[in-house]
Order: structure tokens, then sequence, then C-alpha cells
């Protein structure tokens, strides 16, 4: 009886209980609510403990360990805190490593659990023995095997300190079987220090002068903004800094929903799908502010090009960012929260009416040239694009909106209005498909309250559509739209525009995913025509639970504007016809 | 330009860490010239000298990622003249070569090695240096037929006076305490 209640006081008098009892124990003194995972034989002791936990721990079955990470990612994103699943040795920790890498590359705080073998059959090639901490090194923030019970509620600590501070990501822990069946004098004590890890700098006071005026002395400013904002929690930093200085702002495709979409200083989307002109001006801006970012190839184009032309001050948390891709002329190294605090003292109020009319006419064209076409077609095959915004229309833009990767996740980005910061789950990166579904899975349990819609595309959607269970199963009311188009569509439009057309291996058959989603009990219908479209739309929303959309989409469409590889951000295109 | 770097990391000793800074090597495609682990002035602390010929832009980032690894308490990189360093390397040649005349006799010397033993059948010779030093001996006693050669990684030291570590765990105390400040805020 007094095992259940000893839950919550952690570092209590010390108890003798098993290894498994104690990881259980230590996720919920961590302030763990829900896992994903999936047992197997060398995880089933830390599966048996979690049956008297029930109550306290929610754990969502998935249908494939692939799933149960990329739900941990998603639960991650949203809510801010630290994803956590769990998987047996062997296949069960191999299948995760597509999410880890995705983590890794994102920055997402995750805590992985894999069970492994006897510490006495390590190496000796046991069944379902795999080396995971060789495996995953190269893909985790910190990893560690566990091969006695003392060492659980230590290395759990350190696993969630180093995960969630810093600049997140995915830490593994390995425990042999043998420590999860030992007995542990259990108590926790959470960890805040490790002597060679330092998770954040104090601010260079020199340094902030030195970019302030930069800053103050510049005429044509531009600030980049990235995913690190939202791990930072300065939004509302940014977002001072930006009414203050007047400085215009677009965001990394992760960046996006740090700050409303209609923000009269934001300018949109950056990167080789983003918009018009934040690319163009970046070739034009005189003082550079990167904010929380990376300068991904995808964001700059050939690097050699990018940018030459301005100051460029850096504000990142990692200090091996600083210089990796671009040369700065001012790093400042810590959180964009406090830097972007610190830095808005130093900063003069301005506005820059004319540059931000450059930034206008970029628009327009882009507006004329593409805008109007994707979101007001008058061809009778249907855009990702309107699709997309009807969505967030009828979410008021406060949906929290997960994608998969192509032209699926472009139309996304570029379609959907953002309300509230933490509302948007992509893998950018890594570009996992099959990353939506699962995803959205963890970002409905992250963030209950909130509406969350899939975009998935016909391919992707097929990487992990067994998830369709594991939503069935739990009832997570996640609004999967499908965006068929009955190709791999980013994949083909790089054949149409860079390989003449030899659309090798791209036309991918499809099931009845209405059918497929009815065999689970998850109601659907398919949109074939335009104006069938709303109505099913406010269908799904209406349906309580899960739902199902299939858009028939047109089969040949391409996303534009584009930054070709091996392109300046200078010359984004604006349609097929520039490359000629 | 590519030139030959000493790359110099500090961590702790743990298991598995070694390969962690191994595989940021691989993962660029550097090739690792020479690498020597052991235990540094500090009980519990352990200092990697690892050999490099690289970019200078190549071996900033290699350093910043080795730097970023959790155990790891300090990466820094120095070029050759920034350090003192050496190399040991060891050579069995046979014992007859060296009663058949006094040219191995007359090589020891002039090179300062020494014999570490002598068996009827064959001979050991040690010698410290850099590599080329090492290298030119080889290149002498092989005229007699050197039947075993190893040659160690490369160990450096700084030339400045007091190993750079406890400074700069000093350093690291001073940061955690203004860290501490910042939150308290």
């Amino acid at each position: 009886m007094t095992s259940l209640t000893n839950d919550n006081i952690p570092g209590q008098e010390p108890e003798e209980i098993t290894g498994s009892e104690a990881v259980i124990r230590s996720l919920i003194a961590e302030g763990v609510d829900t896992i994903f995972g999936y047992p197997g034989g060398a995880i089933m002791p830390v599966y048996d403990a979690l049956h008297d936990h029930h109550h306290n721990l929610k754990h969502v079955l998935t249908r494939h360990e692939q799933g149960a990470v990329h739900a941990a990612q998603g639960y991650a994103r949203v809510s801010g805190k630290v994803g956590v699943c769990i998987a047996t040795s062997g296949p069960g920790a191999t299948n995760l490593i597509t999410g880890i890498a995705d983590a890794l590359i994102d920055s997402t705080p995750l805590v992985c659990i894999t069970g492994q073998v006897l510490s006495g059959l390590l190496g000796t090639d046991a069944f379902q023995e795999s080396d995971v901490i060789g495996i995953t090194m190269p893909v985790t923030k910190w990893n560690y095997q566990i091969t006695s019970a003392e060492e659980i509620p230590e290395a759990i600590a350190r696993a969630f300190y180093i995960a969630s501070t810093g600049r997140p990501g995915p830490v593994v822990l390995d425990i042999t079987k043998d420590a999860q069946f030992a007995k542990v004098l259990y108590s926790y004590a959470k960890c805040v220090k490790i002597r060679s890890y330092v998770p954040e700098y104090p601010a260079d006071k020199e340094l902030l002068r030195k970019a302030a005026d930069l800053i103050n002395n510049a005429k044509k400013p531009y600030l980049l903004y990235g995913q690190g904002v939202m791990l930072s929690g300065g939004e509302k930093e940014l977002i001072s800094f930006l009414d203050k200085s007047g400085i215009p702002a677009a965001g990394t495709l992760l960046g996006l929903s740090s700050i409303p979409t209609d923000h009269p200083l934001n300018m949109g989307m950056l990167g080789m799908h983003g918009n018009y002109g934040p690319n163009i001006k970046t070739n034009q801006c005189d003082v550079l502010i990167a904010v929380g970012m990376r300068f991904d190839d995808r964001v700059t184009g050939t690097v050699g090009t990018y940018a030459k032309q301005a100051k460029i001050i850096h504000i990142e948390i990692d200090p091996a960012e600083i210089d990796k891709n671009v040369k700065t002329d001012v790093a400042l190294i810590g959180d964009a929260k406090h830097t972007l605090r610190l830095l808005s003292h130093l900063v003069q109020a301005k506005q820059h009416p004319e540059w931000l009319a450059e930034f206008k006419a970029a628009k327009d064209v882009e507006e004329e040239k593409v805008i109007k076409n994707d979101l007001a077609p008058q061809k009778a095959g249907m855009t990702m694009a309107e699709v997309v915004r009807m969505a967030s229309d009828l979410t008021d833009n406060r949906a929290v909106v997960v994608t998969d990767v192509g032209q699926n996740q472009m139309a996304a980005a570029r379609y959907t209005k953002f309300e509230d910061s933490r509302s948007w789950v992509t893998s950018g990166g890594l570009g996992t498909m099959g990353f939506g579904l699962p995803a959205a899975m963890g970002a409905k349990l992250g963030a209950p309250d909130r509406e969350v819609v899939v975009f998935t595309g016909d391919g992707g959607m097929q990487m992990t559509l067994q998830e369709l269970g594991t939503i069935a199963q739990e009832k997570l009311a996640v609004k999967i739209v499908i965006l068929n188009n009955h190709f791999l569509g980013m994949v083909r439009q790089w054949q149409e525009l860079f390989f003449e057309k030899r659309y090798s291996f791209t036309e991918i058959l499809s099931p009845d995913f209405v059918k497929l989603a009815d065999a689970y009990g998850i109601p659907g219908s398919a949109v074939n025509h335009r104006e069938d479209l709303e109505r099913e739309m406010k269908k799904m929303f209406d349906t309580d639970g899960p739902y199902l959309l299939e858009v028939h989409i047109e089969k040949e469409d391409n996303i534009f504007p584009m930054v070709p590889q091996g392109k300046s951000v200078a010359q984004i295109i604006l349609s097929a016809d520039e490359l000629k | 330009m590519k030139q030959e770097f000493i790359i110099t990391a500090y961590s702790e000793n743990h298991i598995g860490l070694l390969n962690r800074i191994t595989i940021i090597f691989t993962r660029r495609k550097v090739n690792i010239e020479s690498l020597t682990v052991s235990q540094s002035a500090l009980k519990g602390i352990s200092k990697f000298t690892i050999v490099v010929n690289e970019t200078k832009d190549r071996v900033v980032n290699i350093v910043k990622q080795i730097d970023k690894q959790i155990e790891v308490l300090k990466a820094f990189y120095n070029t050759n003249d920034e350090m003192i360093f050496q190399e040991i390397a060891l050579y069995k040649v046979p014992t007859v070569a060296l009663m058949e005349s006094d040219q191995i006799e007359k090589m020891i010397r002039l090179h300062n090695a020494r014999i570490l033993e002598i068996t009827r059948e064959y001979t050991v010779i040690e010698k410290t240096g850099h590599e080329e030093e090492t290298q030119a001996l080889f290149e002498g006693l092989n005229t007699f037929g050197v039947l075993q050669f190893i040659r160690s990684g490369r160990i450096a030291i700084t030339r400045s006076p007091i190993e750079r570590l406890s400074e700069f765990l000093k350093e690291r105390d001073s940061l955690f305490e203004k860290l501490e400040e910042k939150k308290k805020i």
C-alpha cells in the first residue's frame, strides 16, 4: 500500500524495490504522465512494474516502436516536456533509431528506455541482443547502459537533465534485464548539475553592446527566428524585441508558430520553399540577426552566396553552431529568451517603413505569381494549399498542425496561419516520411484540449499507417488529412524539374484510406471535388474523436517558390518557367 | 590548407566516450593519425591527444563537437609549434647484427636511443622523439633487418606553466556560480 503513495515524494526514505519499479518511480518523480512504447522480452520487468502504476502513468501501446518514438516527439514538441518512449532490446531498440536521429537534429528532448539482454550475456550475440549504445551513439545527446539496479535513479535523473537543458536532444538508457529484476534501495534526487556539461552560458555584456550597435546603426536589419525561440520559451521576448526595434522577421520551418503569422513584422517563412521576400531580402539586408537557428542548407541555399553583404549576429545556445555554416560578426551564446530580453534594453525604438515596403512589394509578387493560384486555382483539380488554408480557417488558426514530409509539409508550412506558439510539429532536419501520423498522436496527448490536425501524403501515410490502430484503441481525436496526389509528390516534382520528367518509381498505389479507417472503426470520408471540401472538412471537425479525410489533389502540382539546390536564396524561382 | 593539428580533450573517465569522440572524425571522413588516452594530472580525468592532418576550419568544427559531448570537460587544438610533443618507438633487431659490427651501437648513440633488453636472439631498442626521428632510426636499423617495430601515439604538453585543466576547472566553477545567480534573478 505504501509503495503507491510514495510515488510523488521523491527523495524520501529509501525503500527496497526492484530496478524496474525504480524506473517507473523515477519517471513519475520527473513529472512524466504519458509514455509511449512496445513491450518485449528484455523490457518485460518494466512493463510488469508499469501494471501497478497505470493510474498515474499513462502508457500508450503503439503499433511499431517507430510510432512510439515519433509520438514521444510530437508530445514533447507541443507540451515542452520531455517525451518518453520504451522499447525492448534488439529490433525494438533499432526501430527507434529513425525517431532518435530526428529528435537529435530537431533538438527535441526525449528519454528513450530500451531493455537489454542479461548483463552476463552482453557480447554473446544473445537472443535479441544488439549494441544499442554503439548504434545510438551518433544520434543521441547522451546514452548510457545500466547494468545494476543501483544506477537506475541517478541515470534517469541525468537523462532528464541532459535531454531538457541546453540545446535539448534525445537520450537513450539501455537497461539490462538483470538490472530491472535486481533490488535497489530507492531514493530519487533530481540532477541539477554535471561538472563536464554546461547547458547555458551567461551573457557577454560587451558582445551584447556590439550587437546592439550594429542593430542601432542598421538601415535594413532583418531577424530570422528558429525553434530556439520556442525551446527557450522566448516568444514574448521576441515579439517585444520586434515591436521595439521595428525589425522585420521571418521564421525557419521549425520556428513557425513562434509568433503569430499575422504579426505585422512577421514576413513569413525562410527556406527552399519559403516565401519570396524572406529569401531574397536575406541577400539585401545590412544586419542579419539569427535567433535560435542553425543556418541549415535548406535555409541558406549555397552558403557561399548567403548574406555576404550583411553583418551577422547569431544568438544561439549551442556553441558548436557558431560559425559552423555561416561566419558571424557577433556571436551571442545563450538562450534566445534571455538574450533577446537583454538585447531589447539596448536597442533603440525604431521603425523601418521603407524597408518594410520592400518586403511588401516582394509579397505582392509572390501573391500574384504563386499564392493566388494556390489558394484560388482556376483549374478543376484541388491544391494542397486550399485544403490547408481551409483547415486553418475552420479552426480559427488555433489548431496544432502536424505534418508528414514532402509537398504536404511545405503546403502546410506555407498556408497554415498560426495564432499560438507550439502549434507546429514537423520533421525538419531529418525529413522523416512517416513522422506525421504517430507524431500527431503524441501531439494530441501533449495538448489534449487543442484540435490536432495532421497533413500527410499518400506516401508518408503508408509508412506508418498501422498507427491507426493506436488512434482507435486510445480514441485519440486526431484529424487526419491525407493530401492524395497518387504520387510521391516532392520527388516527382524534382523529377519533373531536374530529371526531365523521368518519373522513376514515384507513382504509388494506395488502399482505399477511408475503408481502411473504417476497418479500425475510425470515421472518414473522401473528397474528389472542390465543392464537397468544406462540407466534409466541417464534418471532420464536428466529429468527436478521430477522423480521416482523404482529399484527392491535382496529380502533378508543384510547390513554389523554390530555391533550387545549388542556387543562392536570391535565385529563388516562382514558377517552373524560370528554370527554362 | 591541410596541416597537422594536435587536438586535446579532457574528460570524465567514462565507458564509450572514446567511441563518441572517434565517430566525430569518422562521420566527416577524417583520419586520426594518432590517438593517445591516459589519466591526466587530476585523478579521474582522462586526457585525449589526437593528431589529425586537416584544414583549420574542419579542426575547429571537430573540436566544438568534441567539446559538446556531455562527459568532455574541455577540448581545444594546437598547431605542432605550440606544443612540446613526443612519441616513443620500440625496435627489435637480431642480436647477431649488433655482434657483427659497431654500426648499430653508433646509431643508438647518434639517435639518443637505448637498449631495453638483449637476448641471444634479439635486442630491443627504445627511442623517443618526433615521428621523423623515430622513423630515421627505423630506416637506419632496417638495413640490418628490423624484426618488429612499434610507434606510440603522440603525447603532447602545452608550453604554459600549469595544466590548463586546473585553470579551466576554476573558470567553470565561477561559471556555474554565475548561472546560479542568473536563475535566482
